[in-house]
């Protein structure tokens, strides 16, 4: 496999909220949910996305499989531009691309029985009928470790860690080759967090699959990506591969992050200082000018406050929008 | 260190199970499904349960009554008017020497036509009206609500009085009216359902399968509005049946020599004096089924919706 092909290039992406001016309000608000977003995913590998609640990573996820229209911006896909594609133009991609998605609960349909939701990719993209149908809903039930009998139940008699299996094996139903994960695991106990991260990784292995992997703490994240791209309030802030994000992360916000993730060894947690993010995030209606992290940066200067950051390659392969790890730390 | 027998059972009783068997266990946990909660809940509520009943003996009555009656409901006996109930007339007979019970049969009978055109008008028109405004959203949205409040501005009776004078009284133009005015409730609510439902993620899901509206409407949004559409059904069928009965006292709804409740209930001014029973017996019949009625459409939305239960 080429590790090389872009299967998946976000540029420039933004995605604002307007809210409708009310009775009272006479502004109209806008909430820049994503602003200026670029990225690449390779085939067949994994990219993780962190970042706090709020920063917009669903929002983003949602942009790129065309549920949320883009306010500017391009998504190609597999060489095709799919930004402005017609829900009719996006019918055949809808087999390539698929979403896991965050709430086990809200996700699946509490009406329909669990071979019904399983089945319903089957039946859109007519796939299969009849006892083919059913065939292949054993067997999907079978791949994500749930027993055929289960086809007849209904979703609130499973777990949470069952109903995720169950919206794995509606994804893989149509046997996608690129697949979103919005906080898959975020519901779950830390047991069974495990076990479905093996059960993507297996899928993964054995299918060839590209995913990207959203999650709001780094330590998740580490181990099943490649690469990993770290969101604040809208952007993008760095990206690099998993080694090299945790070996050498330079923007003081994914330092942050990284800090706060429990560390089993006492002696090295004693020596490890935590830096502690002060203040809340700012409000993505107003956010801060300039760099949108300095106010809550521990080395924030006057230059900070002037213009945005942009992404730029530090090291080979590692970007970084601050201005500080641009210039090395010195000045 | 040593082990300790649990409540008295020593250890070595305990043997770890193969672990296939632990799965299953675990998999066949069985909740209570939604209906099967709300059946339970219903079934601890006694006055929604006697509604039920009650509604179900007035059906039953409805039906089968007037053909075990030895009376029809224009049959008249010009000896015996104005008769108090006795064995013969349990009701009594009318002014006119009419049986009253079969009358009060054939009333329960138009009575219930009513109730049903107006459930069928909520499921069919104010479902879909609904859905469809919800689901679109937006501009769509806005216009078809917008032509909703314009329908809920025209008082009712003046509907009425228009069909009487197009088409003339009778059944035919309570019904036309009834069609008029009975989805609005339903289209409201299903919309407002609909608009937080289509957030949900098992929508997403279903869009980003390719689902294409129609099947998220009837598939995925209407299957998840039941517990308000059946609430708002049987708080309309009431409400229907008593505006029936009320177009009719007042003159404008089913003629004579059918037997509406409001007909018998108007019938019976005249002579009130002399004959009360006559407005009793049909007051009663709509005292009882609009209580009947209420209590069942309370229970059910205590039952239905957990949220709003105290
Ligand atoms: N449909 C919407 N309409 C208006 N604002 C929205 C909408 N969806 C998201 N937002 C706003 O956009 C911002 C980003 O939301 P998003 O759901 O993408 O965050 P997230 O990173 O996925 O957070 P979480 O970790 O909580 O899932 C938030 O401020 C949110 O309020
Ligand atoms: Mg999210």
């Amino acid at each position: 496999m080429n590790r090389e092909e872009i299967l998946v290039e976000v540029s420039h992406l933004k995605k604002y909220f307007a809210s409708r001016p009310g009775f009272f309000r006479k502004r109209q608000t806008v909430v820049k949910a994503v602003d200026d977003v670029s990225f690449q995913i390779h085939r067949g590998e994994t990219l993780g996305l962190v970042g706090e609640s709020g920063c917009g990573k669903t929002t983003v996820g949602r942009t790129i499989i065309r549920l949320y229209p883009a306010t500017a911006g391009k998504i190609v896909y597999a060489g095709l531009d799919i930004t402005n594609f017609t829900e009719k133009q996006m019918f055949p991609l809808r087999k390539k691309i698929q979403m896991i998605f965050q709430d086990p609960y809200a996700s699946l349909n509490a009406r329909m029985t669990v071979g019904d939701i399983i089945g319903e990719p089957l039946d859109i993209h007519g796939i299969a009928a009849g006892r083919q149908r059913k065939e292949m809903i054993m067997e999907l039930l079978n791949k994500v470790g749930l027993s055929p009998e289960h086809a007849s139940r209904y979703p609130h008699e499973f777990s949470g860690g069952q109903r995720q299996r169950i919206g794995i094996a509606r994804a893989m139903a149509v046997e996608p080759e690129f697949i979103i994960c919005d906080e898959p695991l975020s519901a779950l106990d830390v047991s069974i967090q495990a076990q479905v991260v093996n059960l993507l990784e297996d899928l993964q292995s054995k299918l060839g699959l590209t995913y990207l992997f959203i999650a709001h703490d780094l330590s998740m994240v580490k181990h099943i990506s490649n690469r990993i791209g770290v969101m604040y309030l809208g952007k993008l802030v760095e990206l690099a591969s998993s080694n090299d994000l945790y070996q050498n992360p330079l923007h003081p916000y994914t330092r942050a992050l990284l800090s706060a993730i429990p560390v089993p060894d006492p002696d090295t947690a004693d020596q490890k200082q935590r830096i502690i993010l002060e203040g809340d995030v700012p409000s993505p209606i107003n956010p801060p000018e300039g760099c949108r992290f300095r106010t809550r940066c521990r080395h924030a200067r006057t230059g900070c406050g002037e213009s945005t950051p942009e992404m730029k390659e530090v090291e080979p392969g590692h970007f970084v929008a601050c201005y500080l790890a641009h210039d090395g730390y010195s000045g | 260190m040593e082990k300790l027998p649990v409540f008295g059972i020593s250890p070595d009783k305990f043997k770890p199970l193969p672990a296939g068997i632990k799965e299953t266990i675990k998999s066949t946990r069985q909740g209570e499904t939604y209906w099967q909660d709300a059946r339970r809940r219903l079934k601890q509520n006694k006055l929604a349960m006697l509604g039920l009943y009650t509604i179900i003996f007035i059906i039953l009555l409805a039906i089968f009554g007037p053909v075990f009656s030895p009376y029809s409901y224009s049959d008249q006996f010009l000896d015996k008017q104005g008769l108090g109930p006795c064995k013969e007339f349990w009701f009594g007979t009318d002014t006119l020497g009419r049986d009253l019970f079969v009358r009060v049969l054939y009333g329960a009978r138009i009575s219930l036509a009513v109730g049903f055109v107006a459930s069928l008008i909520n499921l069919t028109v104010g479902v879909i009206y609904g859905g469809i405004a919800g689901l679109a959203g937006g501009k769509v949205d806005n216009i078809m609500m917008r032509i909703v409040d314009i329908f809920y501005s025209i008082p009712l009776i003046l509907y009425v009085i228009l069909l009487m004078v197009l088409i003339g009284p009778g059944l035919k133009s309570i019904f036309i009216a009834l069609g008029l005015v009975y989805w609005m409730d339903m289209a409201r609510i299903v919309r407002a359902q609909v608009l937080s439902l289509k957030e949900q993620e098992f929508v997403m899901a279903a869009r980003v399968l390719g689902a294409d509206s129609k099947r998220i409407l009837f598939r995925h949004l209407i299957p998840n509005c039941i517990g308000p559409i059946i609430i708002t059904i049987s708080m309309n069928i009431p409400m229907a049946i008593f505006t029936e009965a009320f177009l009719s006292f007042l003159g404008l709804g089913v003629a004579v020599p059918m037997a509406s409740w409001g007909v018998l209930a108007s019938d019976a001014l005249p002579a009130i004096r002399s004959y009360p029973h006559i407005l009793f017996f049909p007051a009663m019949a709509i005292s009882i089924t609009m209580l009947a009625f209420n209590f069942l459409g309370d229970g059910l939305r205590d039952a239905l919706d957990p949220r709003l239960r105290k």
